[in-house]
């Protein structure tokens, strides 16, 4: 570990590392960017989250300042960049990473070394970092190989140790793990998030795998159509998605639509398809409101025996489909309105469910989350 | 570091040596036939010349008719040449100067050692190419608008007889020494003149059948090209080296020229005969 | 047959013998190809890698002309190299038409859309982003072009020996623009020529030899250098 290094992000003050302003970026007449404020914290893990053709890569590639001409500012540091801070210097303490491993002909020593030899950085140096780096990502065994001889996950390790090996302030990756296959990918991401926790890193990931994005990051930002429509910890987009688009993809299977027709302190209820559904929170009679309900959140049971769960929606519906997912089965069911739920794999055998099967679904007040109107721009429909 | 250092030094030689470029005044282009060159009288004469007056003679040899025209161009100080015709209409067009005769060489009908048409001997070159079309034997022209070929045109058009067209009769387009080769090769008849036969006979099975007709000579003379048209010519080279070619010293040794080699002369210095003179 | 025979044994006479009429042409071969070589090598390299990765107007026409250019015969670029050169032409003040200087600017003219037009393939047959990635390494962009030549050295290379060989065996523009002067501008090719025309057939057979052998060993040591940056 580099204790010079260690030391210098530890003195940097408060100010965050990058910010922002008024970013937008034009192709012909669309504008495929359009960021009106944006800000990182030092060592912290931010995700960018969104389907293909967001505008992922544009806000990276664009931070880079590799796509010109574009219109805003991008502060380092507090500095602006291009103004009190030159484009190159800023370059340098940053480090991109792409889907492709992007090797250099060469040996996997050399390619590491890569960066540091265009920033004319002493031999020694080159070889102390270059080293450091080898074994931080497992791959000292491969150091005289040839680039062209390594397979997709030892050279994408590999192009992970060149950017590490710049000691860079701020660390981009543009789906990173995307063309790897799954158990590459799992092993990598693993080794990956220990060394963003033991170099502190500050990093940017931009994926379209909100389960990477969850696991690994601090803060998630969710773009669509090149603007930034929440961000916040994972935890909160996750359950607290800001409109039924952004729902949607972090995973929250089942959005219902329905009116607010009764109010009780602390709690309201909710008429959605002629079925009442309690919800915790606050709102206004008559309101029209959407209701996410995650699937993990949602209990199935045979029997009705309303003691076994503190549950107060309580629905009896009808299996219409099961898909599995890996751990877990998901169950799509009908109880006058379409309900997803994820139920493990023994819980299935338990229950032998099976479609066209009748069973309850329960899911508790609490764990509903509300979109309202004044949290979203279009209204309700 | 070191292998580029080796690669610049490489580049210097390389570049440095080949930037021997422009001689400015001390250059003369000498513009000549090709059989005049292939006969090595050139290697010879000139060598002295560059010794005696330190110019650097460029020797560009092109076909008559080419030379003839660089030299209507200005891109030649001085011409050697044996195109009489040519030559006349470029004097009466005031490209060329002192025109002075150097030297003459003749021509020869070569062919197979049997001879099918019969005309060893014969003392008149028209009745020999006569004789060939008559017969029908294969005939191998230059055709490429060479001193040779359009001597060989004009005695055909003597004869009254148009030889293109006929299959016995074959344009090459080649230089003396190749067509003679190939005239072997076939075993036809052919014009040359008397020094690239000579030059080649011992690996020709090719033998001299008709000789000595005036019509077959073959003269060759200098012309300067004139410098009120063309400023940019070396007119001073130009003049002394026709005055070094029709001098009594270099005349002398043109007579010599090939003796030794060949057993005759290849050309017959002409320099002091007057117009009638000329002949043997 | 046997002639192929007697030509490849005076061509050993003539090289163990040192024979200096034979080792003049041969030099003077070596020398102009190998300049024309290196500068169409500075022009097109640079050229070719200008154009693969900028973008402007007017690039497809331009791409057009390096291909159209790359099979340009020699004896056109002789003749237009020589009207531009002679006494009266507009370079005619420089002097060096006949002179072993031109005989390398017609052979640069030559080489040079050979050389642009292989850099020009190669660069664009780079990854697209590689580029991005090694800006994104803080290259400058000199750092970049030189990376990316050196990524390119296969093809790179390939472009060297085409260029070089292509010159090498030129006749027509070199006896054009040089006239084939004995001890000046005499070289392999042309004297090949010339000894042909006059039947000389050994001797020619025996120049065509030598230049053959020397561009083997030439190319024999660009190939060791480009197989063995390629493979490893």
């Amino acid at each position: 570990m580099d204790e010079g290094w260690r030391a210098r992000m530890d003195r940097m003050g408060s100010v965050p590392i990058l910010e922002i302003r008024k970013l937008k970026v034009k192709k012909g007449a669309v504008t495929i960017l359009n960021v009106p404020s944006f800000q990182i914290e030092e060592g912290e893990i931010l995700s960018l989250i969104g389907p293909n053709g967001s505008g992922k890569t544009t806000l990276l590639q664009t931070l880079f300042f590799l796509l010109n001409p574009f219109q805003g500012e991008v502060f380092f540091r507090g500095k602006k960049v291009g103004l009190d801070y030159p484009v190159l210097d800023y370059r340098r303490k940053l480090a991109l990473v792409f889907q492709e491993p992007l090797l250099f002909d060469t040996s996997v020593f050399n390619n590491v070394a890569s960066g540091l030899k265009i920033r004319g950085i002493k031999r020694e140096e080159i070889e102390r970092r270059v080293e450091e780096n080898l074994k931080r990502f497992g791959i000292e065994h491969l150091r005289d190989r040839f680039s062209k001889t390594l397979s997709g996950g030892e050279a994408q390790r590999v192009s992970l140790a060149r950017a590490f090996a710049i000691q860079p302030d701020l660390l981009l990756l543009d789906e990173p793990f995307a063309s790897l296959d799954p158990p590459t990918r799992e092993s990598l991401i693993e080794d990956f998030a220990s060394i963003l926790q033991q170099t502190r890193t500050t990093v940017i990931l931009a994926t379209h795998d909100r389960l990477e994005a969850l696991r690994l990051s601090h803060r998630l930002a969710v773009i669509k159509d090149g603007e930034i429509l929440q961000t916040g910890p994972p935890e909160e987009v996750v359950n607290r998605p800001i409109d039924e688009w952004v729902a949607s993809f972090v995973g929250t299977e089942t959005i219902l639509k329905g009116r607010v027709i009764r109010k009780e302190g602390g709690t309201f209820l909710v008429s959605v398809e002629g079925h009442e559904i309690e919800v915790v929170g606050e709102a206004m009679l008559g309101e029209r409101v959407i209701l996410c309900i995650r699937p993990e959140t949602v209990t199935l049971s045979i029997s009705t025996a309303k003691e076994t769960t503190s549950a107060r929606n309580l629905f009896i519906g009808r299996i219409e489909g099961i898909q599995p997912m890996g751990f877990y089965q998901k169950v799509q069911l009908y109880c006058g309105f379409p309900l997803v739920a994820y139920v493990t794999r023994p819980s299935m055998e338990n229950l032998s469910l099976k479609v066209g099967k009748e069973v309850w679904a329960s899911f508790k007040a609490t764990s509903i989350h509300v979109i309202r109107q004044k949290e979203r721009e279009k209204p309700i429909e | 570091m070191r292998t580029q250092l080796c690669g610049l030094f490489i580049f210097l030689f390389l570049f440095g040596g080949a930037l021997e470029g422009s001689t400015g005044s001390r250059s003369l282009l000498l513009a000549t036939t090709t059989s005049t060159q292939d006969s090595g009288l050139l290697d010879v004469l000139i060598p002295i010349f560059e010794k005696k007056t330190g110019y650097f003679v460029k020797t560009i040899a092109v076909g008559s008719g080419q030379a003839i025209a660089m030299g209507k161009k200005g891109e030649v100080d001085v011409l050697l040449v044996h195109a009489p015709a040519a030559e006349e209409r470029l004097m009466e067009e005031g490209y060329g100067v002192h025109r002075r005769r150097v030297m003459h060489n003749d021509y020869g009908i070569v062919g197979p050692f049997e001879d099918p048409a019969k005309i060893k001997g014969m003392k008149l070159a028209t009745e020999a190419f006569k004789k060939i079309a008559f017969v029908r034997a294969l005939f191998l022209s230059r055709g490429d608008h060479s001193g040779t070929h359009l001597k060989e045109r004009e005695i055909w058009r003597a004869t009254g007889i148009n030889p293109e067209g006929e299959k016995w009769y074959q344009q090459t387009g080649l230089g003396m020494g190749q067509t003679l080769s190939i005239t072997h090769e076939k075993r036809g008849y052919a014009l040359s003149d008397r020094a690239t036969y000579l030059a080649l006979r011992k690996n020709l099975r090719l033998t001299l059948l008709v000789e000595g007709d005036p019509f077959l000579l073959n003269i060759y003379h200098v012309i300067e090209v004139n410098p009120a048209k063309w400023p940019k010519v070396n007119a001073k080279g130009a003049r002394a080296f026709a005055d070094f070619l029709v001098s009594k010293e270099v005349q002398d040794l043109i007579k010599t020229f090939g003796v030794d080699q060949f057993g005759s002369p290849l050309f017959f210095p002409d320099a002091k005969k007057k117009e009638e003179e000329f002949g043997k | 047959m046997d002639l192929i025979l007697e030509g490849t044994k005076k061509a050993f006479w003539l090289l163990f013998s040192f024979d200096p009429e034979v080792l003049n042409i041969l030099l003077l071969s070596l020398r102009v190809s190998a300049t024309a070589t290196l500068i169409s090598l500075l022009i097109g390299i640079t050229g070719g890698v200008a154009i693969a990765l900028y973008r402007f107007r007017g690039r497809a026409v331009v791409v057009s002309l390096i291909n159209t250019g790359m099979g340009l015969p020699p004896v056109v670029v002789g003749l237009f190299v020589t009207i531009f050169l002679w006494r009266n032409g507009p370079l005619g003040f420089l002097g060096i038409l006949y002179t072993p200087m031109a005989i390398i600017i017609a052979q640069a003219v030559i080489a040079t859309p050979i050389v642009m037009g292989i850099t020009l393939a190669a660069i664009q047959h780079l990854p697209e982003k590689l580029r991005l990635q090694i800006l994104a390494l803080g290259a400058t962009r000199t750092q970049m072009v030189w990376i990316l030549i050196k990524e390119a050295k296969l093809p790179l290379l390939a472009a060297v020996m085409a260029g070089f060989g292509g010159v090498i065996s030129e006749v027509g523009a070199s006896m054009m623009v040089g006239g084939n002067i004995k001890g000046y501008t005499r070289v392999l090719t042309t004297a090949t020529v010339m000894e042909t025309s006059r039947g000389n057939f050994d001797m020619a057979i025996a120049l065509g030899i030598i230049l053959l052998l020397f561009a083997y060993f030439i190319n024999l040591i660009l190939t060791q250098i480009q197989q063995r940056e390629g493979l490893r």
